[in-house]
């Protein structure tokens, strides 16, 4: 476990590092406040409901963008070899990497509470439903971050990375869009896997276990997958 | 310290490593020669618990790598070749991170870091990003890194490679001062560099050990035969071949292109007798000048060159 946070802080350093970080946080903030404030003051109301309807779209192109290299950069430069054969296994490596992503979405979204505190300088802003997107957020966020760390443990080629981690993370927010077309059945079961209707349940401000636990069981599909992705390529 | 019983490995249907078994006493320093795609990093890569062997068994000190890897890596100091580390991270940064997962006391890591910068050579360049480096310093980083953990055995894919004449020397330099401590298995395709570092050669060539023993045992056993090589002015080719082809001990004559006018010629003997004499006391005896006779042994480098023959 304290391999994990060792090699999780790394990663999270990594970010930094590189220029990759400022423009994801940078392109992240644009888009949403682009989307938000161009509809805010015509709606006239004080709520984010827009900015956390956006949201799950949003994370699934950033998201995956942000797990992209994890894997794959280890994997095309060599360096998987080097860390591998340090004292440590594969879950340290997993945990270390998925807390690393994690930390990032959430220091992503940090800049953002520059809105909620905006909006509550215009007007009468009920805080219920921001502090509940906001877990929502990171919960989201986290289940994303770990289906994008199984796409980018697939391939050494982060393009690739990013267009199988885009391709589950878009499937899973728009998912109950399809429900429609099918029986009343499978719409259900449908419906159930959708991140976005569990993301707007937690951003009402309403926090059901349901919902936590669909996050959790994709964090946990996700691990689980990259972690048998790893130990079957060798 | 190393056991390594039918070791086996193969890609799809093709094998790369196919029932290689030895042993690797403490405190030896084994070289694994062979020409590229002979599999030795396969071999070297299965050591060190980064690949499944497909088939047979390797044991490091106490442990078994199938039943206790973790406990393995963590005696194991590995460079996997040409050193592929972190581009982004300062050496001191990087140096640190691989402290903190060896669990070196949060206290003693930045006197171990000094200690190993000293021994490697790296400390001017501790706070420039790895990705900046040079090849030999890289490398120089990467032997740091193995030695982070004060490990029992070394392993080392080809430190050499990529490296400048006065590198090779400096990090052969280092192999050796650790060798005297600690177990150490690396691979080459550079002979001289086996013979001058290793106590004991193992010749890798598609996939099996062709030969295994110790430098010096290897030379006496396949390197009985020589060459003396012999220039002469003032001589007819005719004449030398008449004069010294028949000295008993003498297998073999072959003339080389003339320069200068001097006839040079290249005698194969056996190890049965020792011909110089008596080819001193018959060229002695004409009126020919000499100007050029030396012996060679058969060196590690045709007994490779032989043993890896593509048949």
């Amino acid at each position: 476990m304290r391999h994990a946070l060792t090699i999780g802080r790394r990663e999270f350093n990594a970010y930094f590092t590189a220029p990759i970080a400022y423009i994801v946080i940078a392109i992240f903030l644009l888009v949403t406040g682009w989307f938000f404030f161009s509809t805010f003051f015509l709606l006239n109301q004080a709520n984010l409901r827009n900015f956390f309807g956006l949201l799950p779209i949003i994370f699934a192109f950033v998201v995956p963008a942000v797990t992209m290299r994890l894997f794959a950069e280890e994997f095309h430069i060599g360096s998987y070899e080097t860390l591998l054969t340090l004292p440590v296994g594969f879950g340290d490596v997993v945990l270390g990497k998925f807390s690393a992503a994690c930390a990032f979405v959430a220091a992503m979204l940090l800049p953002t509470l520059a809105y909620p505190v905006a909006v509550a300088a215009l007007g009468a802003l009920d805080w219920g439903p921001v502090i509940g997107g906001y877990l929502g957020a990171v919960l989201l966020g986290a289940a994303f971050a770990a289906v994008g760390l199984f796409a980018s443990a697939l391939t050494r080629n982060q393009i690739v990375a990013f267009i199988i981690g885009l391709a589950i993370c878009f499937g899973l927010t728009l998912v109950d869009q399809m429900a429609f077309f099918l029986p009343q059945v499978f719409a259900s079961t449908l419906t159930y896997l959708a991140a976005d209707v569990h993301f707007q349940n937690v951003a009402r401000g309403v926090v059901d276990t349901r919902d936590l636990i669909y996050f959790l069981s994709v964090c946990f599909i996700g691990l689980y997958a990259t972690h048998l992705a790893l130990s079957s390529r060798n | 310290m190393i056991h390594v019983e039918n070791l086996t490995k193969y890609y799809d249907e093709i094998c790369a490593v196919d029932r290689i078994s030895f042993d690797v006493r403490k405190g030896e320093i084994l070289g694994l020669l062979g020409p590229n795609g002979a599999g030795k990093t396969t071999t070297l890569r299965m050591l060190t618990g980064f690949l499944k062997p497909s088939a047979g068994r390797i044991q490091i000190g106490d442990y078994s790598i199938e039943d206790r890897p973790l406990e393995i890596k963590k005696i194991i100091g590995y460079l996997p070749e040409s050193a592929p580390l972190y581009q982004d991270m300062l050496v001191v940064d990087y140096l640190q991170f691989v402290a903190g997962l060896r669990e070196l006391d949060a206290g003693a890591r930045l006197d171990r870091i000094r200690e190993l910068g000293e021994l490697c050579g790296i400390r001017e360049v501790m706070h420039q990003p790895i990705g900046e480096l040079s090849k030999g310093y890289r490398q120089r980083v990467g032997l740091a890194h193995a030695m982070m953990g004060d490990p029992e055995v070394l392993v080392l894919d080809e430190p050499t490679s990529g490296l400048d004449p006065n590198q090779i020397v400096e990090i052969r330099e280092i192999i050796r001062r650790i060798g005297k401590a600690k177990t150490v298995v690396f691979s080459t395709h550079i002979l001289s560099e086996a013979e001058a570092t290793c106590d004991r050669v193992a010749i890798i060539h598609r996939g099996k050990i062709a030969a295994d023993s110790s430098t010096t045992r290897l030379k006496e056993t396949l390197g009985g035969r020589s060459q003396i090589h012999v220039t002469l002015t003032g001589a007819d080719a005719d004449g030398v071949q008449r004069e010294l082809a028949g000295v008993p001990g003498v297998t073999g004559l072959s003339l080389l292109d003339p320069s200068n006018g001097a006839v040079r010629l290249v005698l194969t003997c056996d190890a049965t007798c020792d011909p110089r004499p008596e080819l001193y006391q018959r060229i002695r005896r004409t009126s020919w000048t000499l100007l050029e006779f030396h012996q060679e042994t058969l060196k590690l480098e045709d007994i490779f060159r032989e043993l890896t023959k593509e048949s």
